[in-house]
């Protein structure tokens, strides 16, 4: 059976997830990236949405323009570390308890995490259709002055995912974890090839 | 047709087809997406796996991007000389992008730099990209290459010393995957140049991902190389997505340029699972044929 969280996110819930699990969404998800991190942080601006036990998509949608509103055509995560400067404080700030976007995040995000009950997940990178036809309705957009994929989508979503949990409130970081395991992986079997490269003699 | 009903008909053309490619990818690339799906068992892959191919399906039926990151388009361009169109090429590729902005739709990637700006239209100074490689004949061949951002980001080039040898350009080739591969979404095309300064390398990188998947380097040292480099980041095992599995590549290849005997320039550039590369080829008389979607209707 699906795990479904819905908004707002409570601590009890978030505690219930373990690096590694699927789970899926209902509410509101809100498309937050690098300039939105910026503004609230570095320039100290207030965020114009507030996120207090929300969900944000590190993600920069395609939308069409539908009637007065807005409809959400393409929208797929993008890469989470490009935020790991801000997170920390971002979730600190903001009270938010969910943080997808894609591959992983690092020790300052963890340890926000496991400090103010949040988690890291990851949506399959590059299914942006699947996640727009999981988009009910877009409610709203703020600081549209930064342009399509900056702008903060306010989005309302039914069953939003899969969502692998990669980052946990307990501290667990999953692709930190897989990363040693890469690294430790690398050594030998670049020697062996290195053998049999040795083309300049 | 006289020449501006022409250049009318050649940016509809690339117009659709630069849509076209965002919106489903080449046969070779699903071919080797389905033989690394069967690859995977772990609960997590099969979860990513079913999740890719439920997206190609819903983009297809739906006639949307697949990956909501369309790019900053780059065209290749291999013109022959005495093509009709060839001092019109530019302008037509500039508003082939502006229309298929609107009509495919693609986001707006384009940044106007230092402005910080965002054009609204996907084109800008120098964008889109193209490169021209000039030839004799009459026709002209276009690829066109949509790559996200995440998938860039990896990208990278440096000059080695000759006693850093073919080893050097190993050893750079898995520092790159294994520091930035993840984020890249994984299975990845990787391109590796070997040539003489950094912006030859580099652009050889980028040019060898534009090969159909699976295409050899015609020197066989160069192609056991594309080999090696393959099994090797196979093992490594990135798996979809980074969450670790059997497979880390779609594939690897080479290309390589006579180099400066003091220096071994190697680039490094990726391709995501969502690789949307597309290869029209075009007559004098424009009509024209679609090399890397056989199935496509314009």
């Amino acid at each position: 059976m699906k795990k479904v969280l819905t908004t707002p996110i409570s601590n009890e819930d978030i505690e219930s997830l373990k690096a590694g699990d699927v789970v899926y969404l209902d509410g509101l998800l809100v498309t937050c990236r690098d300039v939105g991190h910026r503004r609230l942080i570095e320039l100290g601006r207030e965020l114009p949405v507030d996120l207090h036990g929300l969900a944000i998509f590190h993600a920069g949608p395609i939308v069409a323009k539908d009637g007065d509103g807005w409809k959400m055509i393409s929208i797929g995560p993008t890469t989470s570390m490009r935020m790991e400067r801000f997170e920390k404080d971002f979730i600190e700030q903001t009270g938010v308890k969910l943080i997808i976007g894609k591959g992983g995040m690092g020790a300052d995000t963890a340890e926000a995490c496991k400090k103010h009950k949040a988690v890291h997940a990851v949506f399959p990178g590059g299914c942006a259709v699947l996640a727009a036809v999981e988009v009910e309705e877009i409610e709203r957009v703020e600081w549209l002055d930064l342009g399509m994929p900056e702008a903060l989508w306010v989005s309302r979503v039914k069953e939003f995912g899969p969502l692998i949990i990669s980052i946990d409130a307990q501290g667990n970081n999953l692709f930190e974890a897989n990363k040693a395991g890469f690294n430790a992986k690398k050594g030998p079997i670049i020697e062996e090839i290195s053998r049999q490269v040795r083309f300049i003699k | 047709m006289d020449k501006r009903e022409a250049q009318r008909s050649l940016t509809d053309i690339m117009a659709r087809f630069t849509g076209y490619v965002g919106k489903r990818l080449p046969q070779d690339v699903l071919d080797k997406l389905a033989q690394l799906r069967e690859g995977e068992q772990s609960p997590l892959s099969r979860v990513v796996y079913d999740s890719m191919f439920e997206n190609l399906e819903a983009a297809d039926r739906l006639d949307r991007p697949c990956c909501q990151d369309t790019g900053v388009i780059q065209y290749f361009i291999t013109a022959g000389a005495s093509f009709p169109l060839l001092g019109e090429l530019r302008e037509i590729l500039g508003d082939a992008v502006r229309e298929a902005t609107r009509e495919a739709p693609l986001r707006h990637n384009a940044v106007e730099t230092f402005v910080e700006k965002n054009t609204g239209d996907n084109t800008g100074t120098r964008v889109p990209w193209i490169e021209w490689d000039i030839v004799p004949g009459d026709g002209a061949t276009i690829e066109v290459y949509m790559a996200g951002g995440g998938c860039s980001l990896p990208g990278a080039a440096k000059v080695l010393m000759p006693a850093a040898g073919y080893e050097g350009i190993v050893q750079f080739v898995f520092d790159v995957i294994t520091s930035y591969g993840v984020n890249a979404c994984p299975p990845l095309l990787v391109g590796v140049g070997v040539s003489t300064s950094v912006e030859t390398a580099a652009m050889l990188s980028k040019k060898a991902i534009l090969r159909p998947i699976g295409t050899r380097h015609p020197n066989p040292q160069a192609a056991e190389m594309e080999l090696l480099l393959e099994k090797g980041l196979n093992e490594v095992g990135l798996g979809p997505q980074g969450l670790s599995g059997n497979s880390t590549v779609l594939g690897v290849h080479i290309e390589s340029s006579a180099r400066h005997p003091s220096t071994i320039g190697v680039g490094v550039s990726v391709g995501c699972w969502a690789h949307r590369r597309g290869t029209i080829r075009i007559a004098p008389d424009l009509s024209y044929e679609i090399l890397s979607h056989k199935e496509a209707v314009l």
